[in-house]
């Protein structure tokens, strides 16, 4: 038998929670105010989910990065693999909001999608005075 | 020097500044925001995790989609943007707004001004550390900054003071960039970051967070190499031979933010807590054509507070550009026990106020009480990084004109 135990993050009330378990089985759930707290430590128990925000880079844009998300939370064990990936990809400019930059990554269901606007580079070199 | 007119002028175009902006196009008065970035979103640009927007747009966006919506927004007003200006003066008696661009210096003359301008982190120097003042040291949002828009590192092995939201979130992203984070430091007894960020941030990385602990000293001649703290006692004095050493190369200080409001400190009066300038119930200082909005008043805790904050000012605002607000008896409002922050510092009873209020430590059960109970509001689990709201009706604000002092506090059950 173990206990794992948590703070919920349901409310800024934040109880601490005490999940017994057999193994993968809860035997029980204690320490909560409510049913969502409940709901809360069965899910970060088995397979917690996190959405993760961080950024790409651009080749030719006006910033060096373009911030991106995935757009559905992902396993949380997943996300060093997703740093890794994320690492090896850049993205031509210019960038649109909402554009997926990786569809599906890591057959999670989640698309990894840019969250700002990055234009494309001035190159233009008459317009320097 | 040229010079421009418009009936509502609006200073920084962060969250507040583009919904003041905003607000005052949409209400048919003439408005110009000035920004003095090249472009406008302020800070939220490089906050790029998600949490900003569940209230105003009823879904989790983050920071740069927020600061997008808000963009659409303007420009659908049709608020004239001028970007990569800066303001130099403001001259109370006349109103002319000194500001200086690219184009070079321009006066503009506008009928009301709403004050946008943000806040400013708490710097190293503030701290009052001695030692060395190598390189290595970095605010947590100027450190935010390299990291998500400039793709730049500050360091390999990092340690944290403050655990303040911009410091919690600072860690899980250094973390994420492959930095090693030995560990956050909190001065007081309970983290100073919303407790999802404590969960999200630092128990998810194993991050480890010390509380009730301070930088007594830092070490090192060109690149900082190491870092000691210390345990402190119930006042936040370090306590004799608690010292422990980190070897970093990186501090990162998330150690408060202060309105910037010099610009009109001088001819409105700030608040002592909040630090900025005090205001009304239609975010009216004291200077009658002059509102101000978000965290240039104090520092809220949500980005959404501050957006509502900034389009009731700029509603407001154009409002007074149209002759439109009238002169009241303004209730003065003061803190009693366990109010910090508090804004407004008046209440016009003419508009129902919304009040926004810290307290100064984490009550279980508690009970905010404004006029000895003439409006009263239960609280469950309230924490110093989350405000607390409190409705004041006008009914209930004609109540409160009746007494001779009102107090706002907070009664711990």
């Amino acid at each position: 038998m173990k206990e794992v135990n948590l703070t919920c993050i349901s409310c800024p009330l934040g109880c601490q929670i005490t999940v017994r378990m057999n193994g993968d089985r809860i035997v029980s759930v204690t320490g909560n105010s409510c049913p969502r707290g409940e709901a809360y430590a069965r899910q970060e128990v088995t397979t917690p989910m996190r959405v993760i925000a961080t950024s790409v880079k651009v080749e030719g844009g006006s910033l060096p990065l373009v911030s991106v998300k995935t757009d559905k939370p992902i396993p949380k064990r997943l996300i060093p693999e997703l740093m890794g990936l994320v690492k090896t990809l850049s993205v031509s400019a210019p960038v649109r909001i909402g554009q997926v930059l990786v569809d599906d990554v890591l057959d999670t269901g989640a698309n990894l999608v840019a969250t700002r606007r990055v234009g494309a580079e001035r190159t233009d070199p008459g317009t320097r005075t | 020097m040229k010079s421009y007119r418009t009936d509502v002028l609006v200073i920084g175009g962060g969250a507040a500044g583009l919904a003041a902006a905003s607000a005052a196009a949409e209400a048919g008065r003439e408005t110009i925001l000035i920004e003095r970035e090249d472009s406008p979103g302020g800070v939220l640009e490089q906050c790029i995790h998600p949490g900003f927007g569940v209230h105003r747009y009823r879904e989790e966006l983050t920071g740069p989609e927020f600061a997008a919506r808000l963009v659409e927004e303007l420009d659908a007003s049709g608020a004239e943007v001028l970007t990569g200006r800066s303001v130099l003066a403001i001259d109370p008696k006349t109103r002319a707004v000194e500001t200086v661009g690219p184009e070079g210096v321009r006066t503009i003359r506008p009928k009301a001004v709403v004050f946008a301008t943000g806040a400013r982190e708490r710097p190293f120097g503030a701290l009052r550390i001695p030692g060395p003042r190598p390189v290595g040291i970095f605010t947590a949002g100027l450190a935010q900054k390299l990291v998500n828009l400039h793709n730049l590192l500050p360091g390999r092995r990092a340690l944290i003071l403050g655990s303040g939201d911009i410091g919690l979130i600072m860690a899980r992203r250094l973390h994420l960039e492959g930095v090693e984070v030995v560990g956050v430091l909190e001065l007081k007894p309970f983290p100073g970051g919303l407790m999802r960020n404590v969960v999200q941030c630092l128990d998810d990385y194993e991050i480890p967070l010390h509380l009730s602990h301070t930088v007594i000293a830092v070490h090192g001649t060109k690149r900082l190499t190491g870092v000691t703290a210390a345990r402190v006692d119930e006042t936040g004095r370090p306590i004799t031979g608690t010292a422990r050493e980190f070897a970093v190369d990186t501090l990162i200080l998330s150690v408060g933010l202060i309105p910037e409001a010099e610009l009109i400190g001088r001819f409105v009066g700030l608040d002592p807590i909040n630090r900025g300038p005090c205001v009304d119930s239609r975010w009216r200082t004291r200077a009658p054509w002059l509102f101000a909005a978000g965290n240039s008043v104090a520092v809220f805790d949500l980005v959404d507070t501050v957006a509502a904050a900034g389009e009731s000012a700029g509603r407001f605002a154009a409002r007074f550009a149209e002759n439109d607000i009238p002169e009241v008896r303004k209730i003065p409002i003061s803190r009693g026990e366990n109010v910090l922050h508090l804004v407004p510092t008046e209440i016009d009873p003419g508009v129902p106020t919304l009040i926004h209020l810290r307290v100064p430590r984490p009550m279980q059960r508690a009970q905010v009480r404004i006029g000895e109970g003439i409006v009263s509001r239960r609280l469950i689990g309230v924490r110093p990084a989350e405000m607390v709201e409190v409705e004041v009706p006008v009914e209930a604000a004609e109540e409160l004109a009746k007494l001779a002092d009102v107090k706002v506090e907070v009664v711990e059950e």
